[in-house]
Parts: structure tokens; C-alpha cells; sequence
């Protein structure tokens, strides 16, 4: 028998149900490999004895032909979605002991359909990084290294736990979340396939908040086929957040393979940028002749407020942050630290139990939201926000379909090299995606090659809101071209 | 508004104005909170009533209640006000034990209602215009315990997300006397339309006090913030003492400084709480969780269609329809009960006569006993009974209030009351003439004093009535003195 963890997800599913294996062996099987691999310290949480007692139950399921569309399919979830009974964090020493006493609705909809929990997967703390380096847990060690070194490399960030699971076959999929491009340069850093579907496309009910107006769930998984798979389960119309939207949820499976014939690919020349390496402009150049090459019309395109996009960014995402964080204060639940006043126990907790990034984070959010500020800073980002989701209109109105771009600037970086003295450094790593965020649009990261030094390097399709199908579409396309890339394994 | 004289205070150098303005936050009237499903209902054990929105569990999300926003819609058109059918919600950050999010969501810059007003009437008849800046909706805190522990304080969230209506007043208010009127107004208004309980004990309603002095016809001074004040003779004597400290501060050389001051009803006088240097930054910013609030016009129409009587248009339907004087009518409308209750009596009968009887006879009872009128023994039909029985000569109005007093303290029905106890009014004119010629014939002395002066028959009908056992007519008895006597 084939090595179960090196299945695909569909692959899986249709093993589970014409019974080739039980979801207690695929179950197992993933336990054992994700023993094998703390050396990556990409879960911050096992379960396996939930994953077992899931996995029973999915068995039950099979056994009497009444299977859901995900019935025993391990997967493992960022620790930014609250698992009912099961340890939360968020990666954030503020939040070390939480254990919520309810399920956040997209996991629970995965559940709903069968999935089996195998454990909470590390992050950047409260998702705010662009390497998993500020996780309270520690940084994930990437399962890819360059060729002829043992440098270690970071995953990506925030999501760098579930794509570093992914990658390495620890899970057959996992749950990430996507404020500045957090699930597609971690999917691009890894070789996987990470999409962040339109805001409001799944519900933020039951995920910690870093910033609300930008946060979004979305899967990664090693094929575009697969995302789209869990897709389906995840997204969906949810009372309990007025930001999601009240829309059917399409077959996503479905638009894999969909032809992308005269379909209208813009190619926004900002995305040009000086001093990018030339392996990323090659890959670029080669994404845009595959979709060319099935029958997809390539238009150059404009959005001339790109370059503004990642300084509003670093101003609206920590505005919100500043204030969604204010409730980790040590009164009713997490880390308390004692003070000699109430005002000293506030100081102590939050000092302690946030990493420097947070509390960097915070501080810049609590400034420009101040009195004399907020003019000149957060309303002027909101202002040039309404600006970049208006170039994507236009775009779009003038009949774009999608967008490619490069996902990441660069290939993953090793752990500690970027932005230890300049936080900038480590903000320009979110270039690429953070408009996507910005303009509330769906983006996708799908592999499409390796660099000379054998690192995968992703690209990104943007699509119109609510318009994912189409990027499953083209990135169907891109995978087929370019093939999957597996690391090999040194743990 | 107008500056007039009896407003005005006396300081040591001349008159000062005080000009007063106001935000009443008044609880809205629902069964769950602003932005979660639990209860609101008064009184529970600490900490029952929490959502994990409430509690701001990490990841929960505020979805709007809507009939806390029909709430709010219905009580701007109350105030005659603009309904904004787009508003905001934004967060105001500060950290405070009872305040499980850090921030409180409210409205800031887009609120749902407009500008507004609201007339207020004097007791002297006079009336006065208020008028209203804005409502916006806005969740209530939890409340810290500090009596619990000696070390520690508590907290209770049961409160905590409960819909308020902060409503501001215009700076139209010039004494204390006016202050308290708008706010009996407001709050009478608010219990017309079911959108507040109006229960100040409870704290369903209070009042931030603006209170700033100046020379009549000078511009506006530094105003004072006086939190938190919840009942109505407190703001009376809040008031009262705040306009004296700042005029003595000012005639004394002294700068009145802004602040937010507290006010002490032990003490009577408001003291500092802080000062404007310390006064917080709430980086207020629109809340990402929420959608701006969209309303369409059908809805607020429907909403206006369906609103109660209020107690201005009632008031007029009163002095046109039942001819009542305007401070009779301002009485009764000034609470939606009494207003029910008095139709209830006047209906069918002389509306005069009902007023009398609701406002000085019930209202009087009423008040001895610290009684509000849904608990009054005598309901509106009994008294309505009573007056039919005076209406058709059945008792004299003396009679009248004997009965009230026993269907007031044993029930029963009037007329079975005044028949088993032998009330009824004696009309027989030869008994009562046979008892006017006794007291004639007994005090002559006074007879000829009554000649010369007609007045003096006053006391020949109270003595006739004395002696009927006030069961005489006394028109019938007025009747035959004045022919007796020759008036």
C-alpha cells in the first residue's frame, strides 16, 4: 500500500470510500508523522486521541454509507480558530491556557462534514508576522532547505505551522487565516496551494481577531483541486457575523479542470518592482505562457495605487489590532499578572503576556487612532483603501477577469535573517498580497517552480469578489503546467 | 429660553445666566442586549445574564438586535426628529474592569437620529422649547462590586452590552426648575412610547449635566460635567449648587476650569472627578464587525404609523375635546396611565368634573400613600360611578367624597354602597324645609345679620346641612333659605 500520507485529499476521499483504508489507519498513519516531525514545530497542539475518537465515528459513517464530503479527513487547524475543549492560543502567551467552550463556525462546518481534528497549528503570535518567528511557541523550522545547506528556513507567516503540516504530509489539509497574506506567502514559501477567499466569504465567527476588516479564513492544501474541496466546507453564509455574506455556496470542486479559454488575465504592471530577483520575473513570465497557452488573453493592466497599499496596510491592520487586542487585559480569562492597582495589573499582564511585534503593533495602532492623528494617518489609509479596491473595479469593469502576479517577492528566507533590526524589512514581504486584503478580493497562491537554490516560488491569482471558481480555474491551469514539488525530508 | 428675570441668579456683583444642557442616557426597552442575545432583565444573580459576547470571549462577533433599533427610531420620531437612515457604529477604547471589550461600541460621528425637540410645560403654565442635537445608540458597561473583598474588586457583566440611548439636549436649558421639567417631559415621552422604562432607581435613566454660567446676553462660559445624576430632584439641587460654585469662583477673580465633576447627594454639591488634562483620547474609529446601520424609508414610516398617542397631541385633543384647562390637561397627560384612566372616567360624563376628581381627589389619595395609579384601589370605573351618582342627584359632592373614601378603603360598587348605607342625598322639599324652619327659628340673632349681609347665608346652609346629616340638597337648601329669608 502507498504511503497514506502522500495522498492527495481527493485521492483520500475516495480511498476512504471505496474502503482501500479506514480513516482510523489515515488517521494514525498522519499521528505517526506528525511525531516524526516536531523537529518542524509546526503544531503548537497534538489530539490525537480526538483525532482517533473522529475518526471512529467517521468509520461508523462510511460503514453504513452515510459519508459526508470530508468524512475522516485529518486535517490540522491554526491555532487563531477557537476549538471547542481544545486548547487556543493564538501563539500568544496572553492566551497559553485558554480552552474556549466553543467552536469557531468554519471549523465547525469541517467537522460538520466529517474532517477529523489532528491538532492546532502554529503561528505567528495573533497572527502578525510574515515568518512564524513570533510565535510564543517558537518559529516552525520549513520542511524545504536549500540545496547543499542546513540552514534552516522559515515556513512563511502568519500561517507557517499549517503550511509547513501541509507540505510536509503531516495533515491532508489545514485552516489558515489571511490579513495581509498570511495564508498565500506561507503557501508560496512551501510549495502548497493557500487561498484567501473574498472577505465575507467565511465567517470570522469564532476566529481570534487580529484586524476584523481584513481577516479571512482560508485552506491550504497540496492541490488546487484539494483547497477547493475544503473550500466548500468552510465558506458560507453565518448569522452570528454580519460581515459574512448571505451567499450560496458553489461546487468549487467543480471549476478545477473548468476551462479558462478567453478568459481575460490582467498583468498589473506595479507589480514590477526594482530590485526583485529575476527568478521571480522568470516565473511570472512563465505563469503568464501557461494560461496563454490555454487559450487565456493576457492585458497589461494598471492599478496605480499598488505602491500605497502595504504602508495603509501597516496602518488600518494595526488600528484594529490595537483595539480587538484591548480584551486580553488579565479581568476575565488568559494570563493575569498582578499589579499594585488595577492599572498596574493591566501594564504587567499585557507586557508579559504580548511578544515585542504585538506590542509594536499595538502601539502604532493606539498612536494613529489618537487624537491628532487619526486624520493624518488612519482616514487617510481609509481613503487610499477606497483607492485600491477602485483600481481592481476598474480593472475589473473593463473585463479582467483575474490578475497573475508574483506572490512573494523573494523565496523563503532563512529563520532570523530578516527583520531583526528593521521591522520594514520583514512588512515588504507582504507587498504582493496585502492589496488583496486591502480591496476585500479572493487570491490564490499556487506553486510554479523552484528557484536555482530549490526553494518553491508561488504565483497569485486575484479575482472579483466572489468570484473564487474562476481562480480555481486558472490555478488548476498553473498547477498542471508546473507540476507539484515535494520537499525532501531531512526530519 | 428667554433670559427672563426669575431665572437668573443673584451673585455678589449682579445677575448670571446659567445655561444648562443635557445627555440623558436612557435604557432601551428590550428583552436582549444591543449586540447579544441575553437578557436584560434587572435584578439577576451577578454574572447570570453574560454572553460570550458579552464577556468578550476572543473570536465573538456583535450582530446588531433589531428591535433595539426600532427602539431608537421610534423615540426620535417621539422627538420630532431626523431619522438617519444610514448610522455608524464606532468603537470609543478606554480600559476599565467592567468594560470586557476595551472599548464601548457606540455611535460617534453618523448617529441614528437627528435633531429633534421637545416642549416642555411649567407648572406656571408657561412653556419652553428644548432642543434635541442627536440619539445614537450605544452599549451599556458591566458594574464593578468593590463592597465584596478587601483586597479585590468584582465584577458583574449582566449589564454589560445592555442598549442605551444616549440623547443630547441643545444648551437650552436656563434653571434648574427647567431642567427637571425636560427631563419629567422626556422620560413622560419615553413611557408614551414603550422605548424606556423610565425607572430612575433602577437606573434606566440618567443624566449628564453641562452646566456652564454667564452675564445675561454675554456669550457662552467654561462649561462643568456633572455625571451620572439619576434622579430628578438631584439634578434640581446638582444644579442649584454647581451655578453657585462657578458664580462665586468667577465674581471671586477665578477661571471656571472644564471638568467633569460628580455629584454628592449626601453633601448636595458635585465635586471633581477630573479634569480636562485628564480626560481620556477614545481613539473612537468605525467597528469593523459591524455593517453601517442601513434603514429604508418604508420602515421608519411604518414605525411612525404605528406610534402611540404622545403626550403633547393629547394634550391638545384634551383641552379641544374635553375643554380642560391647559395645566388640567398637562396633569393628566403627564403619565400615559393617568391619561388612560381619565378617559375611562370622563367618557360619557362632564370631563370637568372628571379632571377635579382625578387630579385633586385620586391624585391627593394617591399621594399620601406613596401610590402610583396602577395601584390605586379604585379603579377608573368605580369613580366614574361616583360621579354619575352626583350627576343625578343621588349624592351631594360632600357625600361624594365619604363614598370615595370607603370604595377607596373596603371596594365595592358605589351605587349598592350609597343604598345599603342610606347616603342618598334627601330631595324631599318638605324635610328639608321643616329642618331650614328649625334653624331659623333658633338663631334669629343671625337672620337680620344675614339681611344685611347676603354672604352670611354661607353658614345657615351649613348649618341646615349639619343637621340633615349632609344628606340635604344643598341647592335645594340654598333655594328655600334664600326665600325664608327674603334675599
Amino acid at each position: 500500500m502507498t504511503d497514506l500520507t502522500s495522498l492527495t485529499l481527493a485521492e483520500a476521499r475516495d480511498g476512504l470510500a471505496t474502503k482501500q483504508f479506514s480513516a482510523i489507519e489515515l488517521a494514525e498513519t498522519h499521528l505517526r508523522a506528525i511525531e516524526a516531525a516536531r523537529a518542524l514545530n509546526a503544531f503548537v497542539l497534538e489530539t490525537p486521541e480526538r483525532a482517533v475518537e473522529m475518526a471512529k465515528a467517521s468509520d461508523g459513517r462510511i460503514a453504513k454509507g452515510d459519508a459526508r464530503p470530508l468524512e475522516g479527513i485529518p486535517l490540522a487547524v491554526k491555532d487563531m480558530f477557537c476549538t471547542k475543549d481544545v486548547r487556543t492560543t493564538a501563539c500568544s502567551h496572553v492566551l497559553e491556557n485558554f480552552v474556549p467552550t466553543y467552536e469557531s463556525t468554519v471549523t465547525a462546518q469541517l467537522w460538520r462534514d466529517g474532517a477529523v481534528l489532528l491538532g492546532k497549528t502554529n503561528n505567528d503570535e495573533f497572527a502578525m508576522g510574515s515568518s512564524n518567528e513570533t510565535s510564543y511557541f517558537g518559529p516552525v523550522h520549513s520542511p524545504w532547505r536549500r540545496k547543499g545547506s542546513n540552514t534552516p528556513l522559515t515556513p512563511g507567516g502568519s500561517s507557517g505551522g499549517s503550511a509547513a503540516a501541509v507540505a510536509a504530509q503531516l495533515c491532508l489539509g489545514a485552516t489558515g487565516t489571511d490579513t495581509g497574506g498570511s495564508i498565500r506567502q506561507p503557501a508560496a514559501f512551501t510549495g502548497t496551494v493557500g487561498m484567501k477567499p473574498t472577505y465575507g466569504r467565511c465567517s470570522r465567527w469564532g476566529i481570534v481577531a487580529f484586524a476584523s476588516s481584513l481577516d479571512q479564513a482560508g485552506p491550504f492544501a497540496r492541490t488546487v483541486r484539494d483547497v477547493a474541496i475544503l473550500l466548500r466546507s468552510m465558506a458560507g453564509p453565518d448569522a452570528k457575523d454580519t460581515t459574512c455574506a448571505d451567499l450560496p455556496v458553489p461546487d468549487y470542486e467543480a471549476a478545477v479542470g473548468r476551462s479558462v479559454k478567453s478568459l481575460r488575465i490582467g498583468i498589473p504592471k506595479e507589480y514590477r518592482l526594482d530590485g526583485m530577483p529575476a527568478e521571480i520575473e522568470t516565473i511570472w513570465g512563465r505563469g503568464r505562457e501557461w494560461l496563454k497557452a490555454a487559450g487565456a488573453e493576457l492585458v497589461d493592466v494598471s492599478l496605480p495605487h499598488t505602491k500605497y497599499a502595504l504602508p495603509a496596510y501597516y496602518i488600518v491592520a494595526p488600528a484594529e489590532a490595537s483595539s480587538n487586542l484591548a480584551r486580553y487585559d488579565g479581568v476575565r480569562y488568559g494570563l493575569r499578572v498582578s499589579g499594585k492597582d488595577i492599572t498596574g495589573m493591566y501594564e504587567a499582564t499585557r507586557a508579559e503576556g504580548f511578544g515585542a511585534e504585538v506590542r509594536r503593533r499595538v502601539m502604532i495602532g493606539t498612536y494613529v487612532l489618537s487624537a491628532g492623528y487619526y486624520d493624518a494617518y488612519y482616514l487617510r489609509a481609509q481613503r487610499l483603501r477606497t483607492l485600491i479596491k477602485r483600481d481592481f473595479e476598474l480593472a475589473f469593469a473593463n473585463g479582467i477577469d483575474a490578475m497573475l502576479t508574483p506572490a512573494t517577492p523573494s523565496a523563503a528566507f532563512g529563520l532570523g535573517e530578516k527583520g531583526a533590526a528593521d521591522p520594514v524589512e520583514m512588512y515588504l514581504n507582504d507587498v504582493f498580497t496585502v492589496t488583496v486584503n486591502m480591496a476585500g478580493l479572493p487570491g490564490i497562491s499556487v506553486p510554479a517552480g523552484l528557484d536555482a537554490q530549490g526553494l518553491p516560488l508561488g504565483l497569485q491569482l486575484i479575482g472579483r469578489p466572489f468570484d473564487e471558481e474562476t481562480l480555481f480555474a486558472l490555478g488548476g491551469v498553473i498547477e498542471q503546467a508546473a507540476g507539484r514539488f515535494r520537499p525532501e525530508r531531512w526530519w | 429660553m428667554s433670559a427672563n428675570g426669575k431665572n437668573l441668579f443673584r451673585g455678589a456683583t449682579g445677575d448670571w445666566e446659567v445655561v444648562i444642557g443635557m445627555e440623558v442616557h436612557a435604557q432601551v426597552a428590550s428583552n436582549a442586549k444591543l449586540f447579544s442575545g441575553a437578557s436584560t432583565e434587572f435584578g439577576g444573580a451577578p454574572n447570570s445574564h453574560v454572553s460570550l459576547v458579552d464577556a468578550a470571549m476572543p473570536g465573538m462577533l456583535p450582530v446588531i438586535n433589531a428591535e433595539c433599533v426600532r427602539q431608537a427610531v421610534r423615540t426620535g420620531l417621539g422627538l420630532k426628529a431626523a431619522i438617519n437612515l444610514k448610522s455608524v457604529f464606532d468603537r470609543k477604547n478606554y480600559f476599565y474592569p467592567d468594560l470586557p471589550q476595551g472599548y464601548q461600541i457606540s455611535q460617534y460621528k453618523q448617529p441614528i437620529v437627528g435633531e429633534g425637540t421637545v416642549t416642555v410645560d411649567l407648572e406656571d403654565g408657561e412653556c419652553f422649547t428644548v432642543g434635541i442635537e442627536r440619539l445614537h445608540l450605544e452599549q451599556d458597561a458591566g458594574k464593578s462590586l468593590h463592597d465584596r473583598n478587601p483586597t479585590s474588586s468584582y465584577v458583574d457583566l449582566n449589564r454589560s452590552g445592555v442598549a442605551l440611548m444616549e440623547i443630547v439636549s441643545k444648551p437650552d436649558i436656563r434653571s434648574s426648575e427647567q431642567a427637571k421639567a425636560f427631563l419629567s417631559k422626556l422620560r413622560s415621552i419615553l413611557r408614551y412610547l414603550g422605548t424606556c422604562d423610565g425607572d430612575m432607581e433602577k437606573g434606566s435613566l440618567r443624566a449628564d449635566i453641562n452646566v456652564s454660567v454667564r452675564r445675561p446676553g454675554e456669550p457662552l462660559g467654561t462649561r462643568c460635567e456633572i455625571k451620572n445624576v439619576n434622579s430628578i430632584r438631584f439634578i434640581g439641587q446638582a444644579i442649584e449648587h454647581e451655578a453657585r460654585r462657578q458664580i462665586e469662583i468667577i465674581e471671586e477673580g477665578g477661571a471656571i476650569e472644564q471638568e467633569t465633576r460628580l455629584f454628592d447627594p449626601g453633601r448636595g454639591e458635585t465635586r471633581s472627578m477630573r479634569s480636562k488634562e485628564e480626560a481620556h483620547d477614545y481613539r473612537y474609529f468605525p467597528d469593523p464587525d459591524l455593517l453601517p446601520l442601513e434603514l429604508a424609508q418604508d420602515e421608519v414610516d411604518a414605525l411612525k404609523a404605528q406610534l402611540p398617542e404622545l403626550p403633547d397631541e393629547k394634550r391638545a385633543r384634551f383641552i379641544a375635546a374635553f375643554g380642560l384647562s391647559a395645566y388640567d390637561a398637562a396633569v393628566l397627560v403627564a403619565e400615559r396611565e393617568t391619561a388612560e384612566y381619565f378617559e375611562v372616567v370622563a367618557k360619557g360624563r362632564d370631563a370637568k368634573s372628571a379632571a377635579n376628581w382625578v387630579i385633586n381627589e385620586l391624585f391627593g389619595r394617591l399621594n399620601k400613600e406613596g401610590k402610583d395609579i396602577r395601584q390605586s384601589p379604585v379603579g377608573a370605573q368605580q369613580l366614574g360611578a361616583v360621579l354619575d351618582l352626583i350627576a343625578d342627584g343621588t349624592i351631594s359632592g360632600k357625600i361624594a367624597k365619604d363614598l370615595f373614601e370607603i370604595v377607596w378603603s373596603e371596594g365595592g360598587d358605589p351605587r349598592e354602597i350609597v343604598k345599603a348605607r342610606g347616603m342618598v342625598q334627601v330631595t324631599d322639599l318638605g324635610a328639608i324645609e321643616a329642618l331650614v324652619d328649625e334653624v331659623i327659628a333658633k338663631n334669629q340673632d343671625k337672620v337680620a345679620q344675614a339681611k344685611s349681609n347676603p354672604k352670611a347665608i354661607g353658614w345657615f346652609v351649613g348649618q341646615v346641612m349639619k343637621s340633615s346629616g349632609g344628606k340635604a340638597s344643598p341647592q335645594a337648601v340654598n333655594d328655600l333659605l334664600k326665600r325664608k329669608l327674603g334675599l
